[in-house]
């Protein structure tokens, strides 16, 4: 619609929209995180849900215990390998609209201690990310311009064509599969439908 | 504190038939170590817990290390006839050290407020016969601690009443910690790799072209 008229009938009192502001307006103002914080991100992030850096006011009013009934999931920490198919499982049990923001260098990529014999080397592994925060751990204004970016990316997903959101597009997947326990390793590794290893540099340092 | 020296006397004297070595400390710390025979390393480890004297009633620290086999060379001064004179030469020779894996337990008195004592204990070698005797009866601490040794080095602890991976998943093979441990080909994505980590990128990258 037109900017300058719709500035006009805004003097006048009479204000228009369309059908998908107004959806993504109300995804996007009350997304409810999961309780889910595994190492030290997950001091900053009750440290940004509490009076100073105040979470609530973004909509985030209530972290759930239950997937069930939780929109968003924030990895906080670092994932080993133990622990990455009980993360995979729960996502899966979270019903869609459903996003992952990736808090720490831990959750993006193994972090300072990816070369360990645990740590899995990232929960993009496994489960769609959509933000990515580094940091060791981000301070809780970068969680915040985190869940900024997410309500960003919410409000321009629109609701046919490409690019609209899982739960309105019957052929996208919303579980992935769950890792098992293998002799000296996950398996799978990685879901190759989600990840691929970056390629190489010759160039070295 | 009583010196180490006397600790070991007093135990050689309290507990017939036990066989102690005080293992030397070169570094900074000089905390040297009291090595203790499997068979009476529960005996000496009551012994040091109910001592008047010692009350070693808090085992802080259990850790594992791992010994793989050695090749030590030491130079040694031998008399040899050399172009027909009888002349001291110095020879390296070479001995081989076979491996072991050892528990090393860092014992604390909380009643004396005293310690550490520190005590070693040695499996007689690193592929069959890792076993060692488990000191939980004596010190409750001792229970998780010993868990993540045999997780991460294999050493089997008799007598340990819950005696299963702590770290690892169950199914888990291999001991992490020991030294010939192979990391399972695992993409580490590194922005400007080289040496080691490229060849291991580019390896990653061939055997999956190949798959």
């Amino acid at each position: 619609m037109d900017e300058g008229l719709r500035s006009e009938l805004q003097k006048q009192g009479v204000f228009t929209t369309t059908l998908e502001d107004l959806y993504n307006w109300g995804r996007k103002n009350s997304v409810w995180p999961l309780q889910f914080g595994l190492a030290c991100c997950a001091i900053e992030m009750i440290a940004t849900s509490m009076a100073r850096y105040d979470l609530a006011r973004f909509g985030a009013e209530v972290f759930r215990p239950s997937p069930r009934q939780a929109d968003l999931m924030i990895v906080a920490g670092t994932v080993t390998k133990k622990m990455a198919p009980q993360v995979v499982r729960l996502y899966n049990q979270m019903p869609e609209p459903k996003y992952v923001i990736a808090m720490g260098a831990c959750a993006i990529s193994g972090g300072p201690f990816k070369q360990g014999y645990n740590v899995l080397k990232g929960i993009d592994r496994y489960i769609p990310v959509d933000v990515h925060i580094p940091g060791c751990p981000p301070r809780p204004e970068a969680l915040l311009h985190a869940f900024m970016t997410l309500q960003r990316k919410i409000d321009e997903q629109p609701l046919t064509g490409n690019g609209r959101p899982r739960h309105l597009d019957p052929a996208a997947p919303s579980e992935f599969v769950v890792p098992q326990f293998g002799a000296h390793d996950l398996e799978p590794p990685s879901n190759s439908s989600l990840w691929r290893a970056p390629a190489v540099s010759e160039k070295g340092s | 504190m009583i010196a180490l020296d006397r600790i070991k006397s007093q135990l050689e004297a309290a507990v017939p038939g036990a066989r102690l070595e005080i293992v030397p400390n070169d570094s900074p710390s000089g905390q040297r170590s009291l090595l203790v025979d499997n068979a009476h390393a529960a005996a000496v480890a009551e012994r040091l817990r109910d001592d008047p004297e010692l009350r070693l009633d808090y085992a802080s620290n259990v850790t594992g290390v791992d010994w793989p086999e050695t090749e030590l060379s030491e130079k040694v001064k031998i008399k040899r006839v050399v172009e027909g004179v009888e002349s001291e030469v110095e020879e390296i020779r070479k001995t081989l050290r076979p491996g072991y894996l050892e528990a090393v337990y860092h014992l604390y008195s909380m009643e004396k407020k005293h310690g550490p004592v520190i005590l070693r204990m040695r499996t007689e070698n690193r592929t069959d016969k890792a076993r060692l005797p488990s000191l939980t009866a004596v010190w409750r601490a001792c229970e998780f601690q010993e868990r993540e040794i045999y997780d991460l080095y294999g050493i089997v602890f008799d007598g340990h009443p819950d005696l299963r991976r702590i770290l690892m998943w169950d199914g888990f093979q291999d001991h992490p910690m020991r030294k010939d441990y192979v990391e399972p080909d695992d993409f580490e994505y590194e922005p400007t790799p080289h040496d080691e980590v490229l060849e291991r990128a580019k390896r990653h990258h061939s055997r999956e072209a190949a798959t």
